[in-house]
């Protein structure tokens, strides 16, 4: 029995969507992030518990994803509950001229939790209009990553004991990349120093900057990140999204802008930590995951036990 | 020197004065005039005034509601409604803008769902009143063209 979830249960997180992470107070990240810590064991297998069981969840993935279609279907399964749903919209009735909200409102007549990834903004925002059960984004376009954003606290957090005392360079595609966005976001709301590199036309958007900047934090843009990694104690690397490109030849004009290697590395601290949503294409060099300053693929699996603690507070079931 | 009047005064109905030059037909369109009303409507367009040109609307026989009247705050802050009942001014308000407006304005970004074919109104919250800035409820894009926007 956890101590927590009586605290969290007054916090009212059953039946909360999760969409953005501007939705959450410091103070409730702050007990999502301690309730994924007593997730681990059961994410490792080393505890079982199906205290999920007889709950389903909808799995709606309208566009790729591995890791984190994956590790939703294993935090559910681990948990004792089942998932429906599809990873390709284009054998269901989406392909026949189907609206969103339809097809939300039958998913939602058939689960207790909804996960949804789409590739227009404001998806997520939309099904949880629709849907009576709680709707968890999985990632809307160019918008929010909510649940990504949670997990790279998390793995701060468990690295480096804390959020707020950190240098963090977010590098590469700041502009397309929903994950930097949530994250500057939430990083300037712990009062993080944020050192922004990308090509210039890869830039962060100016609302995603004013609102770091109403929270206090005000973040150094540069397109050196020789000089910048002296100081890090983060560097966050994303991959330059081809699909999210209007055209071809812009994509090319800034693809292999940045590469992580061991030489740029040399100049580092030694305990800075490389992190990267995944999947990478050549921003990180295969020779870094041997360091001790490689940490995406753990990052990566913090998305189960990430995932663990919100469908367990959303469905309002805790051990 | 008696001052002319541009259009002729109105013996009942609502005058919706200031409003900014070459806006007032977004004006009628933001309050469904003429589509959704059978009244004499008259546009006067930019009549020099104290505070520099502007535009004047008379519509005959229809008092504008307050709450109806605000949705046109962001194209024309400074508007005032003079509502008027045989040929005096009974009510002078002046427009404010709403917390949020809901199907006035469309989305900028091309791929924001509210653009996509679902049973959805665009909505905006408003961020900021002067300037007016406002932020899509759905995909948080803060359109710079709200005038040319407008649905």
């Amino acid at each position: 029995m956890f101590c927590i979830s009586f605290f969290l249960i007054s916090m009212d997180f059953k039946g909360r969507d999760v969409i953005s992470i501007k939705d959450f107070t410091k103070k409730e990240i702050n007990y999502i992030l301690e309730y994924t810590k007593k997730m681990l064991p059961y994410a490792k297998g080393e505890k079982y518990k199906d205290f999920l069981k007889g709950k389903v969840l909808s799995s709606l993935f309208f566009e790729p994803s591995t890791r984190t279609r994956l590790s939703f279907e294993s935090a559910m399964n681990r948990l004792g509950g089942k998932v429906i749903g599809f990873s390709d919209p284009s054998g269901t009735s989406q392909k026949k001229g189907e609206s969103l909200a339809d097809t939300i409102k039958m998913a939602d007549s058939y689960s207790d939790i909804i996960v949804i990834r789409h590739p227009q903004e404001g998806a997520a925002r939309l099904a949880a209009e629709f849907a009576e059960a709680p709707v968890l984004n999985a990632g809307d376009g160019a918008g929010h990553h909510p649940t990504q954003c949670l997990l790279d606290l998390f793995t701060i957090k468990n690295e480096k004991k804390n959020i707020e005392k950190n240098n963090v360079i977010l590098l590469g595609d700041l502009r397309y990349g929903r994950t930097v966005h949530s994250l500057a976001y939430a990083l300037s709301l712990y009062g993080a120093d944020l050192t922004l590199v990308s090509p210039n036309s890869l830039k962060l958007p100016k609302e995603v900057i004013n609102e770091c900047k109403n929270l206090g934090v005000d973040p150094v843009q540069t397109t050196n990140l020789e000089k910048a990694i002296k100081d890090a104690d983060v560097l966050y690397v994303t991959r330059i999204q081809k699909e999210r490109f209007p055209d071809a030849e812009e994509y090319n004009k800034v693809v292999g802008s940045y590469k992580i290697n061991n030489e740029l590395l040399k100049n580092a601290k030694k305990n800075l930590i490389v992190m990267h949503p995944l999947p990478r294409v050549v921003e990180i060099d295969p020779e870094v995951d041997k360091t001790s300053h490689a940490l995406y693929f753990k990052q990566a699996f913090n998305g189960v036990p990430t995932r663990m603690a919100l469908l367990s507070l959303s469905s309002g079931v805790t051990p | 020197m008696k001052k002319e009047l541009k259009i002729p005064r109105i013996k009942n109905g609502t005058v919706i004065d200031h409003i900014k030059a070459g806006n007032a037909i977004k004006v009628l369109h933001i309050l469904g005039i003429p589509k959704k009303s059978t009244s004499v409507v008259s546009v006067a367009m930019n009549v020099k005034s104290k505070l520099g040109n502007k535009d004047i609307v008379k519509v005959e026989n229809r008092e504008i509601e307050h709450s109806e009247v605000n949705k046109i705050a962001l194209i024309a802050p400074k508007a005032t409604i003079n509502i008027i009942r045989n040929y005096e001014v009974a009510k002078k308000y002046k427009v404010e803008i709403p917390d949020e407006i809901e199907g006035i304005v469309s989305c900028s970004n091309p791929t924001c769902i509210s653009n996509a074919n679902e049973p959805v109104k665009s909505r905006f919250k408003i961020i900021s009143r002067d300037p007016p800035i406002i932020r899509c409820y759905y995909c948080e894009r803060e359109p710079e063209d709200i005038s040319e926007r407008i649905i």
